[in-house]
């Protein structure tokens, strides 16, 4: 009995050392998604487009490294959408399984931390859903950070074309804004849409709160319905949506729903039904407005995974597709090599749009699409250029 | 600020505070016959919502009435409770008390990962009810909001009288006034408290169904915090007393709704509101509102 | 076999074993930390397996040997967290020593707290304390997330990467040290004296109060130590990451490994560690396998793996069992 706990702490620390897989040599390439937790549809989508780029390149020999064809290979870990977890699965996919570059996390409360950790490490991580600007800024600097990138808009961008799509096409001077203060996307998203909205004249008469898990909103909205606004902007994640849309409507709130691009999993609509139509939200793209590289995708991952990939599954495969671009530049499984790369592409076209990175920066210049819910489905509405 | 705003308000209380009770009702059941804090009872709520999905997606061909559902849930929850007494509980009840405490704590986290292993995603609650809204003098309430209060108080007024009026509820009261005495009068002891466990695990599974049908997107994360809350409700109450429970839910709903409705605090203070106060009560009183200082013998 | 045997039994009973080990463990640490033997990852799992040790027996203390059913520990840690954290971003920025006094000063803001809670005991007893530490821990979270200079619900970002192997192997022999140290004098029996039956002790003449607030005071502190650690490990904190679950999971270790019994804590944080790691493929089911070995290991074991035992290198000598061979 004295020795157990030596013998506990010899064969656990054997074990972690002794855990390798020898496996075929492939680029290893570390997916970081929100596959449990609050928004599990996220992580799914992620890991699909993932898997369906994978297979694709494959199929194709794969990447050449050192003038040969050599395939890649995805580590999956599970950060459940929560801030301390994706830090530790970074940490895991960069030192334990050395992967050459980490896509995701999706979440900006992931992301954020997550591209802590890579930045330190050296390691290059795109995001490929995460719209909050902190995710490639510096903390305490203020400037960009070199190894860490994303493949969609930020919401300072997203901020602005909401408020000017309220103001403008809704003609609606009075919103009201409710939104989880817990969560790092929505909380962004909430601050800079009031910032814009205020300053092109409208004006915010509620500003309310909520924290992540809560369900009953009816303090809030009873405060809000006082306030009477004409639009409520509620940027909040596709779980959230459909009891606060509810729970408004059965106060007999009359106000026109716009939301962020974190609506965007159909999931919203299965558990929204009725009450979720005619809201307008942001998104990165439209499946209705598909170039032809947009449509090989919607259909290849409509065969696959039998239904239509939403923006965080064309958002991870452009950020894959970006990856791959750059290590082939590269030609070598090199970390600093690769992130050289990526920085330096002049062009790529994805399924979300043609993208670039801007010089000293890891935001590409993206454009986005207002979508309306209407019978059941995305329907798109309108283009913002930035 | 009106008086239209204060009754609504009001009515969202009535509703939450509902729910807390029906929750609390169950922690204070099994209080008072075993003196254990059974943590897994907010997960028991949880299942009581997915069962309540289960039922309807498996029988989906046939448009089920509302109350069966509800009778269902809580015949089915209600069992679950009295399996988990049975299996896990029953062999600890001589031993240290944190044991059957942790013990409560691994079932509710085995409970509640197997329907998340199941239920990976969030889900749409059916929708067995179809609400009405009711317009009256500038305050809204809902057919669904009167059902959900109405349930409730009728679910509580049955255990008042089942505990006051029945044998078995006398039983159950004599077990909490002397557990050691009680075989002796020929009391089934075991038989009692497994049914303590059914009634009280029955009732949070009304809770959750009447909850999943208030809040129509359920996920196996939502028995967690509410019935942490519940149980701070129970003990606000004090634990052990039937009424205290009722009271402590209701007032926790007062309060988290008034924390929330006051008109120049933003609503980010609603936790730190409620918390607080609930600990200013417990300072001052430390055995609740109803409880009563337990006699210790040394 | 019988002389393999012998040889152990006489290492382990040698009078400097412990300092020995201690020693060695720094050196190595020390080694890891500037040399690269280990790679990242099973640094990381070490040095949270060592932050996990401070925790479990920090909470051991009051749950373990007072008898109290603490469920706010998580809260402690946050206040450690955010205090260190404030310390070394705001207060000292960029500056290489700041990180031990940062630490320290964790561990006091935690332990003042932990003094008020005391304070809060002497009235209430049992299920009601574990309402009213449930009561603080929610009063932190929602404290923290309401104060903009922390970051409010979004957390604190960019803390440096200060905790390295060997900062949290000195912690960690600090904490076992002084807990050790606590438990085997009077105050110690006289915590021990509480869990059995207060108010005998009381009439007894045990000073309960002042035990209590000891008891609180020293295992906030480490609670505190171990949220600064923490904090400068992943960089990042947030006030939902010291939440209720977080409580859990400590509370998890405390009674797997064993209450009342360091030896324990160590086990318990080393098991529950590594298995959360080791069982990561397993995706929800290692949440649903866990606790299930938890309420079987109950059912068999109430009190723990190691419960009310102790590793003979913690004992001291007048406690040792007469009979053995010294």
């Amino acid at each position: 009995m004295k020795y157990l706990p030596l013998l506990a702490a010899v064969v656990s620390v054997a074990g972690l050392i002794g855990c390798g897989e020898k496996a075929p040599p492939s680029v290893k390439i570390g997916l970081n998604a929100e596959l449990t937790g609050e928004m599990p549809a996220v992580g799914a989508s992620s890991k699909n487009a993932a898997e369906l780029f994978v297979e694709q390149l494959n199929a194709s020999g794969g990447l050449t490294i050192d003038g040969a064809k050599m395939p890649i290979s995805l580590n999956v870990g599970d950060n459940g959408a929560k801030a301390d977890q994706a830090a530790a699965i970074a940490q895991r996919l960069i030192s334990q399984d050395e992967v050459l570059a980490m896509i995701g996390p999706n979440a900006s409360t992931c992301a954020i931390p997550a591209s802590e950790i890579a930045e330190s490490l050296k390691c290059t991580m795109i995001s490929p859903w995460s719209t909050n600007p902190k995710t490639t800024v510096d903390a305490t600097t203020g400037k960009s950070k070199d190894y860490v990138f994303r493949a969609c808009f930020i919401d300072t961008f997203q901020a602005r074309v909401l408020a000017k799509f309220v103001l403008g096409t809704l003609n609606a001077k009075t919103s009201a804004v409710l939104y989880d203060v817990a969560s790092e996307a929505p909380n962004g998203q909430a601050t800079l849409f009031k910032e814009v909205f205020e300053k092109n004249g409208g004006q915010v008469v509620g500003f309310e709160t909520y924290t992540t898990g809560d369900r009953d909103f009816s303090a809030q909205l009873t405060k809000i319905k006082a306030a009477n606004p004409e639009v409520i902007f509620l940027p909040a994640y596709y779980g959230d949506v459909p009891l606060i849309i509810e729970q408004a409507r059965r106060l007999g709130i009359t106000a026109q729903f716009v939301g962020s691009d974190a609506w965007s999993s159909p999931d919203i609509i299965k558990l929204g039904g009725a009450n979720v139509e005619g809201a307008y939200f942001c998104n990165h793209y439209s499946t209705q407005i598909a170039t032809p590289i947009a449509e090989k995708f919607v259909a290849d991952y409509k065969a696959k995974y039998g239904q239509e990939p939403d923006d965080v599954a064309a958002l991870t495969f452009d950020s894959m597709g970006l990856l791959a671009q750059a290590i082939n530049a590269a030609g070598k499984v090199d970390r600093q090599a690769v992130r050289d790369a990526l920085a330096a592409i002049p062009k790529y076209d994805g399924v979300t749009g043609t993208m670039q990175f801007e010089p000293g920066s890891g935001d590409p210049i993206k454009s986005a699409v207002i979508l309306q819910i209407k019978d059941g489905k995305f329907v798109w509405v309108a283009n913002a250029q930035p | 600020m009106d008086f239209a705003y204060i009754v609504q308000q009001a009515i969202n209380a009535l509703q939450l505070g509902s729910i807390y009770a029906l929750i609390a009702l169950g922690y204070s059941m099994v209080y008072g016959v075993l003196v254990m804090i059974n943590f897994a009872h907010g997960d028991l709520f949880m299942l009581g919502a997915f069962l309540c999905f289960l039922i309807v997606s498996s029988l989906a061909a046939f448009t089920l009435p509302f109350f069966l559902v509800l009778l269902l849930v809580m015949v089915g929850i209600g069992l679950l409770g009295a399996l988990i007494e049975r299996l896990a509980y029953r062999p600890l009840r001589g031993g240290p008390r944190v044991s059957a405490i942790i013990t409560a704590l691994g079932c509710g986290l085995v409970i509640a990962n197997l329907t998340l292993v199941r239920f990976p995603y969030p889900q749409p609650m059916p929708q067995l009810f179809t609400s009405v809204s009711y317009h009256v003098y500038g305050v809204t309430i809902t057919s669904l909001q009167i059902l959900i209060i109405g349930v409730a108080v009728v679910l509580m007024l049955g255990l008042d009288f089942l505990i006051r009026k029945t044998s078995y509820g006398m039983a159950m009261r004599a077990i909490s006034f002397d557990v050691k005495t009680v075989p002796l009068m020929g009391i089934p002891v075991n038989r009692i408290i497994t049914l303590t466990f059914f009634i009280g695990a029955g009732l949070g599974g009304a809770a959750g169904m009447l909850y999943g049908t208030a809040y129509p997107v359920i996920a196996p994360s939502m028995g967690i915090l509410v019935g942490w809350k519940a149980f701070i409700a129970a003990v606000i109450g004090g634990i052990g007393s039937i009424r205290g429970a009722v009271l402590g839910g209701f007032f926790l709903g007062a309060v988290e709704v008034t924390a929330v409705s006051l008109p120049n605090v933003p609503s980010t203070y609603r936790d730190l509101i409620s918390y607080s106060l609930l600990l200013i009560i417990l300072i001052f009183k430390p055995h609740g509102f109803l409880g009563k200082a337990p006699n210790q013998k040394v | 076999m019988a002389t393999a045997r012998s040889i152990i039994q006489k290492v382990a009973s040698w009078r400097w074993v412990v300092p020995t080990l201690v020693v060695a463990g720094l050196l190595f640490a020390l080694l890891a930390d500037y040399r690269p033997i280990l790679n990242g990852y099973i640094q990381f799992v070490l040095i949270t397996i060592g932050i996990n040790i401070i925790l479990c027996a920090s909470l051991n203390l009051v749950n373990g040997y007072m008898g109290e059913f603490s469920v706010g520990h998580a809260g402690f840690m946050s206040l450690g967290a955010y205090a260190s954290a404030v310390f070394t971003t705001k207060w000292m920025p960029d500056n290489a020593v700041a990180f031990f006094p940062s630490v320290v000063f964790a561990g006091l803001v935690a332990a003042c707290v932990g003094f008020l809670l005391a304070l809060l005991s002497f009235k209430t007893r049992g299920d009601y304390l574990a309402i009213i530490t449930l009561a603080f821990l929610m009063i932190v979270k929602s404290a923290f997330e309401n104060i903009p200079y922390v970051g409010g619900p979004r957390g604190l970002l960019g803390i440096d990467k200060s905790t390295t192997l060997a900062w949290t192997f000195f912690w960690v022999v600090v904490t076992l040290w002084v807990i050790r140290n606590l438990v085997y004098s009077k105050f110690g029996r006289a915590i021990t004296a509480i869990r059995e039956d207060e108010i005998a002790a009381n009439a007894m003449g045990v000073r309960t109060r002042e035990a209590k607030i000891i008891a609180f005071v020293v295992s906030s502190f480490f609670g505190g130590v171990a949220g600064a650690l923490f904090a400068h490990q992943l960089q990042f904190i947030n006030p939902s990451t010291f939440d209720i679950v977080k409580s859990t999971e400590i509370l998890v270790m405390v009674y797997l490994g064993g209450i009342a019994s360091l030896g324990g804590s160590i086990l318990g944080a080393v098991i529950f560690t590594v298995l959360s790691q080791v069982l990561q493929p397993l995706g929800t089911w290692r949440m649903v396998i866990l606790p299930l070995l938890l309420v079987l290991l109950m059912l068999f074991r109430p009190r723990g793996i190691m419960g009310m035992k102790e590793l003979t290198w913690f004992l001291p000598k007048n406690e040792l069992d007469p009979t053995r061979k010294p």
